[in-house]
């Protein structure tokens, strides 16, 4: 195969990364990987430049509309940018000496998670009790306009068990290449009891400063391929970008179901060629 | 001016309004020009990339990290000068990782705008934390 129709496949099948990503809320980079290791057989430290490159284009672009709504808690982000930059430079820095073969096993293990995380019940919850007081002394407690153009006023909990499982998704990230939404939703959302749209949308604030903090060292460490940046970034962006129009017509159930099937099979096959050392 | 305190009050809290509300809007510009313009540049280089390289094996089976040229900027500057296409979208590549630490940056500018002390250190905090994960990448 040469390089131009490699591209180009490349481009497309990106491309479908990112308008899956962006419609189920997992972001390009959880498809990206196996895609470009298990189908096209491109050494998995390529695939992993590749896709953090792709999810900071995706995660800046997507906020920069979401930022624009005021729904996206700024000060909150900034405040767990702390712990996720921290865990992305470590896990950046593992990631030069774990053996390919681990980081594939953990990688299926992390979408089989993430398979299981986009079935979950987005629960309202409700706010009887008052928010800690790190969270009034942080200033993190806000408010945001649903989408009849109330305010909503929130209060923020457990910021210390938050902060701690931002410190896992940054290790994640920064292990594997991915922007690790699922955990900081899950973080957000579950441990520190933030409605789940501000959740979503401060996730994807910080994905951004996360994948850079990782991208530096992967920069310089030979990971970044500019020839297959070229069309992985290009490709995800497209996809997100249409996906991300269509968002509010498709939220069927179907598709998560499908998408949570593709996801399991990737994962199984990462961890079985992962165990069998094809890494 | 012939105000009464209670207006004055309400008028410093709609301008305080006012101005997280510009730097919201600062912010997302600053994102979007960002991914477009590193887009524009990808795009440049990696049309003259295939241009020049369209026929040829790709290399991405077997991993040859730094053996291959363009980590640095002094290599990726001589390679741009050269209309190197692999240059060019890795210069594209450095202005889109730049993108969310430009908007660490300009919060910080932000915050200080606020005179929000408490988030000038935060914000400044991650900011040293990618600088520092720069400068150890480079030792490594």
């Amino acid at each position: 195969m040469t390089i131009l129709v490699l591209t180009l496949i490349i481009f497309f099948g990106s491309m479908l990364a990112g308008f899956l990503g962006s419609l189920t809320g997992l972001g390009g980079g959880i498809l990206i990987i196996p895609m470009l290791s298990l189908v096209f057989g491109i050494d998995i430290r390529y695939a992993i430049g590749a896709s953090i490159v792709a999810v900071i284009a995706t995660s800046s672009g997507a906020a920069s509309a979401y930022v624009k709504e005021g729904i996206t808690n700024i000060r909150l982000g900034m405040f767990l940018e702390i712990a996720t930059t921290v865990g992305a430079f470590a896990g950046a820095f593992i990631a030069a000496y774990a053996p390919t073969n681990f980081i594939a096993i953990l990688f299926g293990s992390i979408l089989i998670f993430s398979a299981i995380f986009s079935f979950q019940k987005k629960n309202p919850h409700f706010q009887n009790r008052p928010g800690s007081k790190l969270a009034t002394l942080l200033k993190l407690n806000s408010n945001y306009p649903d989408n009849k153009g109330n305010i909503i006023t929130y209060s923020v909990y457990n910021i210390v068990g938050g902060f701690f499982m931002m410190i896992v998704a940054g290790v994640l990230s920064g292990l594997l290449g991915i922007g690790s939404g699922a955990f900081k939703v899950l973080a957000m959302d579950n441990v520190m009891r933030i409605p789940f749209k501000v959740s979503t949308t401060t996730s994807n604030f910080m994905i951004g400063v996360t994948a850079a903090a990782s991208a530096v060292v992967y920069f310089q460490r030979g990971y970044i391929d500019p020839s297959l940046c070229f069309p992985v970034t290009l490709g995800v962006l497209t996809g997100a970008t249409i996906g991300s129009r269509v968002l509010t017509k498709a939220e069927a159930q179907w598709l998560r179901i499908v998408f949570a099937i593709v996801i399991t099979i990737l994962a199984v096959e990462m961890i079985y060629n992962g165990a069998k050392h094809r890494f | 001016m012939a105000l009464s305190t209670g207006s004055n009050n309400i008028m410093k809290k709609e301008k305080k309004y006012w101005q997280d509300k510009d730097v919201e809007l600062a912010l997302g510009k600053l994102l979007r020009w960002g991914v477009v313009l590193s887009s524009i540049v990808v795009l440049t280089g990696g049309i003259i990339y295939l241009s020049r390289n369209a026929g040829s094996l790709p290399h991405y089976h077997s991993f040859r990290g730094l053996l291959l040229p363009f980590h640095d900027l002094s290599d990726i500057f001589k390679g741009i000068a050269e209309g190197n296409g692999r240059a060019i979208i890795q210069s594209g590549i450095i202005l889109l990782i730049a993108t969310p630490v430009a908007r660490v940056l300009f919060s910080i500018i932000g915050f200080i705008k606020e005179q929000d002390w408490l988030y000038v250190l935060i914000a400044s905090i991650v900011l040293a934390i990618i600088i520092t994960s720069m400068l150890l990448g480079i030792k490594a």
